[in-house]
């Protein structure tokens, strides 16, 4: 190792966006709002390419995830390569549409571990939200599939206005579905779900009472079931260090061969990102300047430059950094230590004050908005 | 619910101890997170295979090591317990046919 440069660890997580492509149309999805089609995605030899680089480069989990991943025709031959390399892979799913044709095949090829999304523990509900009729009991289907093959089942729920008080619910459906680990993950506004805050956004009382519900379940069924919790920004003390950090632990390839170090990186101008047609993972993982942007504290401004919790949080998330602050160096405005925290905090009561949530604005791929909501900046 | 001497530990489908030779550590993969082992974790879970009791670890590590396995029980034991709280292992009776993943 170079004795005058400080060693970069090792990234440990590579989140493969296979493809933009995807049944649901989920309000808050976070993809980006410009979504791939399918004619630009890499094919399969590239991706196993890139994943024999990522095992030897030091990643051990991939994430195959998307869009819906299974709508990839080479989805098998994808996690076999996985397998094969000895990397850990986690298929992130809707479990609609073609998912659960291919599930016995991927759990031949040595898949390790199921995500599955789900919108609510009501069926309507449900299916409102994700914009899919008749979702719900294929997802039933898909969970039963996936215990009785022995795979692990991690259920992801992303909590907002609209399933907010169905949490203890979601609670027992986790439990009902065989499930050993339950994502209660507030909204993280980025993407679409920045595009519709003002539909999402969860009042106060609301969000306190479901940490609450949580914390209750944690202790109920300990040994059963693992409840991980990702709380609302807009409303918490700290803000998330986005991502375990700027270029610290995760590399995101989205379904066309760019390298980002976050799935929203791309809303941030300026940054150069480079592709994995290009350049090789170790290459991007070290030199590619949107890597080099925001890694470390070298960048950071007050307060973050001379904050005791800079290598906690690591300044937060730049790209919300971005959208509220209007400065992608900024400190996030999620952090009370921010001058636009409370302007924050006063834009998300307002939000879910309002009588009648907005519409949603469905993710659609080609049906970007025109127009975003503005940030916070005076 | 604490495990008992008497139980088998096994690692499910799902969760598997792998060395890592960018870092040279031993890692335990798990779903959606990674736990660094030290080496006493690593000698435990090397004897954790779906057959082995808690009480056949303790014993062959309290040879192994020429150490007291009045102290290596708990110890076992205790460490055990954490990671099946975090629903990484699980434990029973010995099972007919053990399919340890390798």
């Amino acid at each position: 190792m170079n004795a005058v440069t400080p060693a970069l660890p090792a990234p440990i997580g590579l989140l493969a966006e296979l493809t933009h492509r995807c049944p649901l149309r989920c309000p808050y999805c976070s993809n980006p709002l410009e979504l791939d089609r399918r004619s630009a995605e890499l094919d399969t030899a590239t991706w196993e390419r890139v994943l024999a680089e990522a095992a030897a480069l030091g990643v051990l989990h991939v994430h195959l995830s998307g869009g819906e991943p299974t709508a990839r025709q080479d989805i098998v031959a994808i996690t076999a390569a996985c397998a094969r390399l000895g990397l850990y892979s986690n298929l992130i799913t809707s479990g609609v549409g073609g998912a659960l044709a291919k599930l016995d095949a991927l759990s031949d090829a040595g898949l390790d571990h199921v995500q599955l999304s789900i919108q609510a523990a009501e069926a309507s509900n449900a299916e409102r939200i994700g914009g899919l009729r008749n979702a719900q009991p294929q997802k039933f289907a898909f969970a039963e599939r996936v215990t009785a093959l022995g795979l692990p089942l991690t259920l992801n729920a992303v909590i907002h206005r609209g399933n907010i008080g169905e949490v203890p619910a979601i609670i027992d459906l986790a439990v009902q579905l065989g499930a050993k680990r339950l994502e209660v993950a507030h909204t993280q506004y980025y993407g679409w779900a920045y595009v519709n805050r003002a539909a999402l956004m969860p009042a106060k009382p609301e969000v306190d009472r479901s940490i609450r519900v949580v914390e209750e379940a944690r202790e109920r069924l300990k040994g059963r079931l693992v409840i991980d919790l990702v709380v609302p920004d807009y409303y918490a003390k700290y803000p998330k260090a986005c991502a375990g950090g700027w270029g610290r632990r995760l590399m995101n390839v989205s379904p066309t061969g760019k390298v980002l170090p976050c799935h929203a990186a791309e809303t941030i101008p300026g940054l150069e990102f480079w592709h994995v047609q290009d350049h090789s993972l170790a290459e991007i993982w070290a030199r590619s300047p949107a890597f080099s942007a925001y890694r470390g504290t070298g960048w950071m401004k007050e307060p973050c430059r001379s904050c005791d919790r800079r290598e906690t949080d690591w300044g937060g998330c730049r790209c919300q950094a971005l959208a509220l602050a209007g400065d992608a160096a900024a400190t996030d405005p999620a952090c009370s230590l921010s001058p636009l925290h409370a302007r924050v905090q006063a834009l998300a009561v307002a939000e879910s004050a309002l009588e009648t949530a907005p519409d949603y604005r469905y993710r659609t791929i080609g049906g970007a908005p025109a127009a975003i909501p503005e940030g916070v900046a005076p | 619910m604490s495990l008992t001497p008497d139980d088998v530990p096994r690692l499910p489908r799902g969760v598997r101890m792998r060395f890592d030779s960018v870092r040279s550590a031993h890692v335990l993969l798990a779903p959606e997170r990674t736990f660094d082992l030290d080496q006493n974790a690593v000698a435990v879970l090397t004897l954790v295979d779906g057959t082995r009791s808690i009480r056949a670890i303790a014993d062959e590590l309290a040879r192994t090591y020429e150490a007291d396995r009045g102290v290596i029980e708990p110890d076992v034991i205790a460490m055990l317990n954490g990671l099946r709280e975090k629903r990484v292992l699980d434990a029973g009776p010995p099972q007919e046919a053990p399919a340890p993943r390798a």
